[in-house]
């Protein structure tokens, strides 16, 4: 489904990715962890055309999408929840989700909304309210069903859990998996919480440094001792390693 | 609650020195022509005037504030206003409009500058598609209301075409100028974008007036021919060919149908300005516009692209300022790069921020106490401008977002809440 091969990237003359191998196949979750400052972010924005690649491609589907600008890679069927949520704050959830479904056909629109809205109840009771007045949970709920709403086949998920509280983490992450299994969507998935994540997991790739350090299946990784130290048990020790 | 006295004290005390270190240059020292050449002299007592006035002001201001607040505490607060209120406002305020002209107190000095507010309003409701909605902030915006006014006064000085056709030519020229603009600017935002956008304005204001052969330099355009209603005129004596507009319907002449006539002509002009803001903005475009507006990097990862949404904001914002500046120069029949100056995409800016940014009522009320206000006082001559100012002063302390900040959604699913 999404193949990235040799990828280098970065901002001006800093190289923060340098040499990047992934494979997503269809149906997978893939999970990418990695500490802060890794280049996950960098990683995903890649893919999606902004910043550039310097070198290596990016394939979606069997084509080169390496040189497409962003919006243009949204419409082959690449949704991107970026890091930070980024939901439309003075507009409502309902125009959020409408925002979304900017590149499908008008006709889709009741029945895709009707779908998101069985996947996040909450956004259902608030349909009206302003974004920005969502607690976090609620916008990365928003952030989440509007990246479905473009009817994606892989949908790219930058740290949905980032500051919400463990019940809606678990919340947040079941859907995923719901995502996955019941509609078929492809899901690379970048996370801090590396305990849910690599659970969830078919496959998982270790960023150090904009490299891919270890790769793996999520079950060997959660079961793996040097990631266990670092990203499991509380990250003790995780600076002195400067391998991991 | 005891300690909140002397921060109070401090800070009109703080405001007064500043006031003062302003007054100083501007107020306190004056160049007098004696018999020994220039030389300057003090005027110590009108900057302890101005400090004066600001201690007390400040003080007033925050010993107010602090009433309001207690007071609020008691109150309950109230719920917003419902949705039909907004809608019914905008009604009456059309309507309102409408029968202005025919009621008693309307004389022709009322419409004329009934008509100033209009040409402001409509001026308003354009930038706002630029600022309000898609978010760009734009200083240059005179420049397309004098490409709208120089196009009608051009074209229908050269080629002798009447105000009907020149009306959509104008605003399809100033639309270009918008595209123009847009393209270099399209990566820019915030301060980078009211430069270019400043400087823009400040091209085609010199252009104009040194353009001498094309636009007549500072000299502009005068004998700009007056529009026609389907070809009823409205001079005392109607061009060959051509039926005057009182002798049609059985009048007696009178050149108050002519200041009539162009307050119903910007009355509709202005009206289908805000009808077609209010459809665009339920429309993907108009919604892209305001999710560009709030953010540029989910836009694109949506699939919008936002080089289309911006380019398409200022083209038409930039063509209802095209429509507004011919109808401007139909009105005057006389034009000059004078009338398009920076002061001019300052108002026309101000207007759209103290209305609240992207509030069609809102901006309404902005011009009417922006422009409306300082004509009513034209009689206090130069405490005018002061007027102007305390207006602004006072929308910003009491409402810091704009006169009306809050939108309403532009879709809604019936039924289901
Ligand atoms: N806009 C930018 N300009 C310059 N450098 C940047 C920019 N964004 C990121 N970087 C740098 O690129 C490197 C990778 O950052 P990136 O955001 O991809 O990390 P990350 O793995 O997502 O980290 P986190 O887990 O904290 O989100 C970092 O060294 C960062 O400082
Ligand atoms: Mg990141």
């Amino acid at each position: 489904m999404l193949r990235v091969e040799g990828l280098h990237s970065g901002y001006g003359r800093i190289e923060a990715l340098h040499g990047i191998d992934i494979d997503v196949r269809e149906g997978e979750i893939v999970t990418l962890v990695g500490a802060n400052g890794a280049g996950k972010t960098t990683l995903l924005m890649t893919i999606c055309g902004n910043p550039r690649a310097s070198a290596g491609r990016v394939i979606l589907a069997g084509e080169d999408i390496t040189a497409l600008p962003t919006h243009q890679i949204a419409r082959r069927g690449l949704a991107h929840s970026p890091e930070g949520r980024r939901i439309f704050p003075r507009m409502s959830v309902l125009e959020n989700l409408r925002m979304g479904a900017s590149i499908v056909d008008d006709r889709h629109f009741k029945d895709d909304l009707d779908r998101v809205l069985e996947l996040f109840p909450r956004l259902g009771e608030r349909l009206e309210q302003r974004g920005g007045t969502l607690s976090g949970g609620e916008q990365q709920m928003l952030a989440i069903g509007r990246a479905l709403m473009s009817r994606p086949r892989l949908l790219l998920l930058d740290e949905p859990s980032l500051g919400l509280a463990p019940l809606v983490v678990r919340q947040i992450f079941d859907i995923i998996s719901t995502i996955n299994r019941e509609q078929g969507v492809t899901v690379l998935l970048v996370e801090q919480n590396a305990f849910h994540a690599l659970s969830l997991a078919h496959r998982a790739h270790v960023m150090v440094t904009g490299r891919i350090a270890l790769s793996g299946s999520g079950a060997e990784l959660l079961n793996n001792p040097e990631i266990r130290a670092h990203y499991l048990d509380g990250g003790a020790g995780g600076a002195e390693d400067p391998n991991l | 609650m005891e300690d909140s006295s002397p921060p109070l004290i401090r800070s009109a005390a703080l405001a007064a020195l500043l006031a003062a270190l302003l007054a100083l240059p501007l107020l306190g020292v004056r160049l007098v022509d004696s018999a020994n050449g220039l030389s300057l002299s003090g005027r110590p007592e009108l900057v302890a005037w101005a400090a004066g006035g600001v201690f007390c002001g400040r003080l007033i201001i925050d010993l107010f504030r602090r009433w309001i607040r207690d007071f609020s505490i008691r109150l309950p607060v109230p719920p917003p206003p419902p949705e039909w209120t907004r809608f019914g406002v905008g009604w009456a305020l059309a309507l309102f409009a409408l029968v202005l002209p025919f009621l008693p107190f309307a004389d022709r000095n009322l419409v004329d500058k009934a008509t100033m507010v209009l040409i402001y309003i409509m001026l308003g409701w354009g930038l706002n598609i630029v600022v309000g909605l898609a978010g760009l902030l734009d200083l240059g915006f005179v420049a397309f209301y004098a490409v709208g006014a120089y196009s009608y006064a051009l074209l229908s000085m050269t080629f002798g075409l009447s105000f009907w056709v020149c009306l959509p030519l104008a605003g399809l020229f100033a639309a270009a100028f918008g595209l123009a603009l847009g393209f270099p600017v399209l990566r820019l935002r915030g301060d980078y974008l009211a430069i270019v956008t400043l400087g823009f304005g400040e091209i085609i204001r010199i252009v104009l007036q040194n353009w001498q052969d094309l636009t007549g330099g500072p000299i502009g355009i005068s004998g700009i021919e007056r529009p026609s209603l389907f070809g009823l005129s409205f001079k005392a004596v109607p061009p060959e060919g051509q039926t005057g507009f009182a002798e049609f319907f059985g009048l007696n002449y009178s050149a108050d149908h002519r200041v009539i006539f162009l307050y119903f002509l910007i009355l509709a002009l202005a009206l289908a300005t805000n009808l077609f803001t209010l459809r665009i903005r339920r429309l993907p475009v108009g919604r892209a516009w305001e999710a560009l507006r709030e953010d540029e990097i989910a836009c694109r990862s949506l699939g919008i692209n936002p080089t289309t949404i911006k380019l398409s904001a200022f083209a038409l914002g930039a063509m209802f300022a095209g429509f507004a500046g011919s109808f401007f120069a139909t009105r005057q029949g006389f034009i000059s790069p004078e009338s398009f100056t920076f002061i001019e995409s300052a108002m026309i800016l101000a207007i759209v921020v103290l209305g609240g940014m992207g509030s069609q009522i809102g901006i309404v009320l902005a011009a009417l106490l922006l422009v409306g206000l300082p004509e009513w006082f034209r009689d206090l001559q130069m405490y005018r401008m002061l007027a102007f100012g305390a207006a602004m002063v006072l929308i910003m302390l009491w409402k810091p977002s704009g006169l009306l900040s809050s939108r309403s959604p532009t879709i809604r699913l019936g039924g289901r809440a």
